[in-house]
């Protein structure tokens, strides 16, 4: 696709080299250390939202209450929700943007260098506010990360503020790194990479991008209207003072439903990046998934009331949200289709990173038919706020999203870090958590057809053989992402030299610079003919 | 077949083949017509998935197999066709239209209320059901009735573990009954699987949603929004009669009503004994006020206060009758007025005020709960 002429080298700019320790971290605006921190960042929350997973999951190994008491699990049930949401997976998107999008489009760096510090450098605040409030007198925002009005203003308890404000935090974090990756995207791509030149992680990164600045605001809105319903006594979502409690969900879930895509675009862009390097073989209809991944963005604005059916909307409004939700279903399908085309008659290799994509194709259509079957409004009523949904936004979630964030790192983990990863732990790493993956999420479809609401911290004894097995395999994957940590500290200190194209069918300019990367990469930029 | 897939998978886990055919698997075609039709429309877009499932990773199962490097295999130089795309495309969006019309025909009948022979009146508080039948004189509670104990694993847990009440919903069968549903408080959301109904309960909002039963029997369900703390511990049941048992059932119930508040009316000129109130009290209080000021009284910190040396509770009675009676504007604390009898308020107030070491020695009687409720 993309050829370099003329590359530049960087000796002579050894005094931007960064300094040493701490300080290196704390100043600096090297997308690649900002993109470093991001993903770190991110890997740590992951950790820390798995083990409350793992909490919920104790409690519901058995029938009855044992471990903790329902308030405390509520708390689980939202900080889980809320740190895997805004704590892993969107960081660990823009940290894969930082690092990787100036090198693909030939820029010598992020367009907004110091707003990218400040935009990584407040995240941890946000998580530490958010972290802390579970230790107050009342415990943590307990409402669910959905937050529905009254039950987060009314009746909510005193660290509802510290939720707000961490949100608040969140919000801007995420609109400025949209707003870097825009500009940097459209104003420093090296010449000759027109738009339809782009790879195709970093159009799906710019079509999340303004997902994000439309929708972030939204949501600061959502949550400035609970803290002043709460505090300053409005009445946004308060029936009594003339407002509407459902109108808090048409808020959120007009943020909520653009939040999905911007969760998983860039995962799209990920394992269009990957298959076709494993199959050797060109993305087959590049300009398909362009317009395909502009169209789910554009339809995942008028979709959100889905989230809402049983709100009680008049039949025209629930006619109108079903066919525009099913509609989504066929851009979804024509990315899906494009992938399996890409592999057919390629000279297909096995590695991790293909290893997860194919994993990602095939367990995220599994949650793209869990989808399809939500959509189908008068089923929705029955599976609306069951297991059932729990496992088609987890299908969606962790073994899309998370599953393509996992292969962007084993694919991108020679070049960041010049050293090739231990293969037979990565092996052991995909096979644990593809197998145990499905002990946990599968089931939970069963359960969920049965009638087992979500957010319960005991159930009907029904339930009790599936839960017990659901648990195991929570577990199982939990401790299987340990491997992973052991595998990236491996990774970065052992010494396995690998050159600058790692990947024998890898395309695009990040192959074109010597692994590792170089601290600056593209200081004149690349001509691509 | 999807039962026997599904059996095959859970066997695939290893769970015990035993039990295999009671594991809960799948949505219950129900007792209703709608219920039918909507168990149809699930399980027409599960086969159609399973369908498109099939063909899409057969295929990359098969390029996966054959098109490998490790077989000598070399890439093809293709990378678009408009024509492939057009046809995946279109054959996708007529498969929707076709799901699309069977969908639309039932949410109209789902959506359509009017002409109901009966309606019932269903409002949602922390952590409770209320139902109010119209045309009827009859209205009450309906809440949780799986001891604490079994909760606390220190008896077994019975067959209906979390899914009973004390008073269920009784409606009759081959009627269409109409359910208006609301809120006291925070969302909730009523729901019997059996039925395919489920409406969220909303405060300040009425919605509306109709059932016509087939067959005689108990339906349970639960509440499906997250509603605050006993989210879990907040059943539906719901007996279906046939309508000349459910005519007999009506007109003792409204008997009960009438004599119960003629009764109460007696208790106006009585006297209660300490003990007799702080007995009563204990049970009135662990159904009812347990669950957020805790059994031991001292509630939880940060959410709600606790009542042992409560200030209310050991210095100002009326004050705290009044509180009771009419709840705490904007908090969680709800109205019991039109909840529970004088003689259980009474007792449960008594109760309050002595138990826990707050010993204020104060006697409450059904009359000063009916003259705080007249002010």
């Amino acid at each position: 696709m993309s050829k370099v002429i003329e590359q530049d080298h960087h000796e002579h700019h050894d005094h931007h080299h960064p300094s040493g320790g701490i300080k290196r971290w704390l100043y600096t605006t090297n997308h690649k250390d900002i993109g470093t921190l991001y993903l770190w960042f991110a890997f740590i929350m992951f950790l820390i939202g798995g083990c409350m997973a793992l909490v919920i999951r104790a409690e519901l190994f058995q029938p009855g209450l044992q471990i903790v008491d329902p308030d405390f699990f509520n708390q689980m049930t939202t900080v889980h929700g809320l740190i895997m949401v805004f704590g892993a997976v969107m960081p660990a998107f823009t940290g894969l943007a930082n690092w990787m999008v100036p090198m693909m489009i030939g820029a010598p760096d992020m367009a907004l260098p110091r707003m990218n510090n400040w935009s990584f450098w407040i995240l941890p605040f946000a998580f530490f506010i958010l972290l802390m409030s579970l230790f107050m007198e009342g415990g943590g925002p307990n409402f669910g990360w959905t937050f529905y009005a009254p039950l987060s203003t009314t009746y909510s308890n005193d660290s509802t503020a510290l939720f707000v404000f961490s949100v608040h935090i969140m919000g801007m974090s995420s609109i400025m790194g949209a707003i870097n990756v825009i500009v940097t995207i459209f104003n420093l791509r090296a010449p000759g990479m027109t738009l339809m030149k782009m790879p195709l992680f970093v159009w799906t990164w710019l079509i999340t991008a303004f997902l994000l600045i439309a929708v972030m605001p939204v949501l600061a809105g959502a949550v400035t209207m609970v803290l002043t319903d709460k505090y300053f006594g409005t009445s946004f979502f308060n029936a009594a003072g003339g407002g509407d409690p459902v109108m808090f969900q048409h808020i959120f879930w007009f943020f909520g439903h653009p939040e999905v895509y911007i969760m998983i675009l860039p995962a799209f862009g990920i394992v269009s990046t990957i298959v076709p390097t494993f199959s050797r073989k060109r993305l087959f209809g590049y300009s398909s998934m362009v317009y395909a991944t502009a169209s789910i963005a554009l339809l995942s604005f008028v979709v959100w009331a889905h989230h809402m059916f049983t709100t009680g909307m008049p039949l025209f409004g629930e006619l109108f949200f079903m066919y525009c939700t099913m509609l989504i279903s066929v851009p979804t399908g024509v990315k899906v289709f494009n992938w399996v085309a890409t592999m057919w008659r390629g000279a297909m290799t096995f590695e991790i990173p293909m290893m997860f994509s194919i994993a990602f194709i095939i367990l995220f259509t599994i949650g793209g038919f869990s989808g399809l079957m939500l959509a189908i409004t008068p089923a929705d009523f029955q599976y609306h706020d069951t297991y059932f949904v729990v496992a088609h936004f987890h299908y969606v979630l962790v073994t899309g999203a998370i599953f393509s964030i996992i292969a962007a790192v084993y694919y991108w983990l020679p070049k960041w870090t010049g050293n090739m990863y231990d293969e037979g732990l990565a092996k052991l790493h995909f096979w644990c958590s593809l197998i145990s993956v499905n002990v946990l999420f599968f089931p939970m479809h069963f359960v969920g057809l049965a009638g087992m609401p979500r957010r319960i911290p005991d159930y009907a004894i029904q339930f009790a053989d599936f839960n017990a097995l659901i648990s195991v395999g929570a577990f199982a994957f939990g401790f299987s992402q340990l491997i992973f940590l052991y595998l990236l500290i491996k990774c970065i200190r052992e010494n396995h030299q690998v050159p600058a194209k790692v990947w024998e069918g890898a395309d695009g300019l990040e192959w074109e610079v010597p692994s590792p990367a170089p601290y600056h990469t593209f200081e004149k930029p690349p001509l691509i003919r | 077949m999807y039962r026997t897939a599904c059996i095959l998978f859970a066997w695939g886990l290893g769970i015990g083949s035993a039990s295999a055919k009671d594991l809960p698997l799948n949505m219950p075609r129900g007792v209703t017509d709608i219920s039918e039709q909507v168990y149809d429309l699930h399980m027409t877009i599960f086969y159609i998935c399973c369908i498109i499932g099939a063909l899409v990773f057969g295929a990359m199962f098969a390029a996966m197999i054959l098109h490998r490097k490790s077989r000598g295999h070399k890439p093809a130089q293709f990378h678009e066709s408009t024509k492939v795309e057009i046809i995946w495309t279109t054959i996708p969006f007529l498969i929707l239209i076709g799901m699309a019309i069977p969908a639309t025909k039932t949410l109209i009948a789902m959506e359509d209320t009017t002409e109901a022979d009966l309606t019932v009146q269903i409002t949602g508080s922390q952590w409770k059901w209320h139902y109010k039948y119209f045309d009827y004189n009859l209205e009450y509670f309906s809440l949780l009735a799986t001891p604490m104990s079994q909760i606390n694993n220190r008896f077994k847990k019975e067959e209906n573990y979390l899914l009973e009440v004390d008073r269920p919903l009784v409606i009759p069968t081959g009627k269409k009954v109409r359910f208006l549903i609301t809120s006291d408080d925070v969302i909730h959301s009523w729901w019997v699987p059996e039925f395919a109904v489920k409406k969220d309960a909303n405060p300040g909002f009425i919605n509306e949603a109709w059932t016509k039963v087939n067959e005689p029997g108990i339906y349970r369900g639960q509440c499906a929004e997250l509603c605050g703390k006993d989210h879990g511990f907040m059943p539906v049941v719901v007996i279906a009669k046939a309508p000349d048992e459910f005519d007999t059932w009506m007109a003792e119930q409204e008997a009960e009503q009438r004599q119960a508040k003629e009764k109460e009316k007696e208790l106006l000129g009585m006297n209660m004994e300490m003990d007799e109130l702080m007995t009563l009290g204990e049970k009135v209080y662990l159904a009812r006020c347990a669950a957020c000021h805790q059994p031991n009284g001292q509630g939880i910190p940060g959410v709600f206060p606790g009542l042992q040396g409560n200030h209310m509770v050991t210095q100002d009675q009326e004050a705290h009758i009044d509180v009771v009676i009419n709840g705490v504007n904007g908090t969680a604390m709800q109205a019991f007025g039109k909840q529970i009898g004088l003689k259980e308020m009474a007792a449960v107030i008594t109760y309050e005020r002595n138990a826990w070491g707050n010993n204020t020695g104060d006697i409450v009687q059904p009359k000063e709960v009916y003259e705080v409720m007249q002010k």
